[in-house]
C-alpha cells in the first residue's frame, strides 16, 4: 500500500521557526552586522571589514578570558558532574525521604541569580558573612575581594551550591526508571556495587547526563550574574569571564564593533564545543 | 519594514543569502533524495548530508579565523581553504 504524504505537519513547525527566528536567527544576523562596522551612536555606521575580529583574536584581555572561562568551566564539569552522579546514588528511591531530597535538591535551582551572587557576597563577607567571619576566627586569611585565588574559591564553590542539584535531579530521573530485574539478574550473579554502577547504572543514565554535561557546559562557559555580583569580575580581572568582559566592552566602553566581533568567536566555541560533546557522548552510546 | 537597526552591509547580506541558498539547495536535495544520505566516513561516525554540511561551515568558521588570527586579512587565501576542505568533508566524512 501506498504510504499518505500529507505536509500538513509542516505548518505545525511554522510557529517554532518564526520564534526561533525572532528570539536567535534575526539577533544574530544583527550581531554580525555589527561585527563589521563602527559606530558612534544614532544607527549611524562606519564599514570597519574584519578589523574587529583580527583586534579580538590579536587582544591579550580576551586570551586571558577565554583562559580563564576553560579553566572555570573545566572545574565546574569535573566537580559538578561526579558530585551529582555521587548524590544521585545516594539518594533513597521509596519512602518519605524522597520527596524531601527532591525539594532540597530543587531548592537552589529555584532562587534567581543575582539573588545567589548577593547571597554568597554577604555569606563570603569577613565582617557580616557567616562563611568569611568563621574562616576569619579559625585564622584562615580569607578574602574573596582582595585574593584572587580566594574569589575563584568562591565563585567555584557558589556554582556548585547553585547548579549541583540539577545533575542530581536529571541523574536520579535515570536512575530511578532502570527497572527492579536488572539489579535481581546482578544480585543473581554476584555482581559487586562497582560493577552494578558500571555496566547497569551508568549505561542507563548516559542520556540525561549527556544533558547534564551539555547543559553544565553552556551554562557555566555562559556565566555571568554570580560572578559578575560576588567579585564583578575581580580582583583585578582574576574573574573577568568572557561574558563580564563582554557586558564591559558592548557596554562599559560602548565599543559595540569588537564586542560583536568577540560574540560571533564565543557563540561559534560554544556552538563548537557543545557539538563535538554531543557527537562524542551520542555515538559512545551507540557503541554500547 | 525599516531593517536600518540590523545595521545591513552588502558582504553581510551576501553572506547569509549564501547560507539561505546553501540550505534551499540541501532542501532541494532531501527532496530528489530522500533520506539524508547517512554513512560512516573518516570521521568515524555516521553523518548525514545535514551534518556534513554543519561540520563544514563551522570548519570554515573556525579556518577563516585561524586565517585572520595568523596571517591577517584578506582571507581570500581563507576562502580557498574553506572550499577544499569543505568539498573533503562532503566527500569523505
Amino acid at each position: 500500500m501506498e504510504k499518505t504524504q500529507n505536509n500538513k505537519a509542516w505548518l505545525f513547525v511554522l510557529p517554532v521557526l518564526v520564534l526561533v527566528a525572532f528570539s536567535a536567527v534575526i539577533p544574530l544576523m544583527t550581531v554580525v552586522n555589527y561585527s563589521v562596522q563602527d559606530t558612534f551612536g544614532n544607527n549611524v555606521f562606519f564599514w570597519a571589514g574584519l578589523e574587529w575580529y583580527v583586534q579580538v583574536l590579536e587582544s591579550e584581555r580576551f586570551h586571558a578570558a577565554l583562559w580563564r572561562q576553560f579553566l572555570f568551566t573545566g572545574i565546574i564539569l569535573s566537580i559538578q558532574i561526579p558530585l551529582g552522579v555521587a548524590v544521585a546514588l545516594a539518594m533513597p528511591r521509596k519512602g518519605w525521604g524522597v520527596p524531601v531530597c527532591l525539594v532540597l535538591m530543587a531548592l537552589p535551582l529555584l532562587i534567581p541569580w543575582n539573588v545567589v551572587g548577593t547571597i554568597w557576597q554577604i555569606f563570603g563577607r569577613v565582617d557580616i558573612g557567616l562563611l568569611g567571619h568563621t574562616l576569619f576566627n579559625l585564622g584562615i586569611d580569607y578574602n574573596y575581594t582582595q585574593d584572587p585565588l580566594d574569589a575563584w574559591i568562591t565563585v567555584v564553590v557558589m556554582d556548585v551550591w547553585h547548579w549541583t542539584s540539577l545533575v542530581v535531579l536529571l541523574c536520579y530521573a535515570g536512575l530511578v526508571s532502570i527497572p527492579e530485574a536488572y539489579y535481581q539478574a546482578a544480585k543473581i550473579d554476584g555482581a559487586s556495587r562497582w560493577a552494578v554502577f558500571r555496566y547497569i547504572q551508568l549505561p542507563k543514565m548516559h542520556r540525561v547526563l549527556l544533558i547534564a554535561v551539555l547543559l553544565r557546559f553552556m551554562d557555566s562557559f555562559m556565566i555571568y550574574t554570580e560572578p559578575f555580583v560576588v567579585t564583578g569580575g575581580g580582583p583585578g580581572s582574576a574573574t573577568s569571564f568572557l561574558s563580564i568582559d563582554l557586558v564591559k566592552m558592548a557596554i562599559g566602553q560602548f565599543d559595540l564593533g569588537p564586542a560583536a566581533a568577540m560574540s560571533i568567536i564565543y557563540f561559534l566555541i560554544i556552538l563548537a564545543v557543545s557539538y563535538v560533546f554531543y557527537t562524542v557522548m551520542t555515538n559512545v552510546g551507540r557503541e554500547r | 519594514m525599516d531593517l536600518s537597526w540590523m545595521a545591513w552591509t552588502w558582504p553581510t547580506a551576501i553572506f547569509f543569502i549564501t547560507i539561505a541558498l546553501l540550505l534551499l539547495a540541501m532542501g532541494a536535495w532531501e527532496y530528489v533524495r530522500p533520506g539524508g544520505g547517512p554513512r560512516v566516513g573518516i570521521l568515524g561516525f555516521e553523518t548525514t548530508r545535514g551534518d556534513r554540511l554543519f561540520i563544514s561551515l563551522l570548519g570554515s568558521a573556525f579556518i577563516s579565523l585561524a586565517w585572520l588570527g595568523l596571517l591577517g586579512p584578506p582571507v581570500w587565501g581563507a576562502l580557498v581553504v574553506c572550499l577544499i576542505y569543505a568539498v573533503a568533508v562532503f566527500r569523505f566524512a
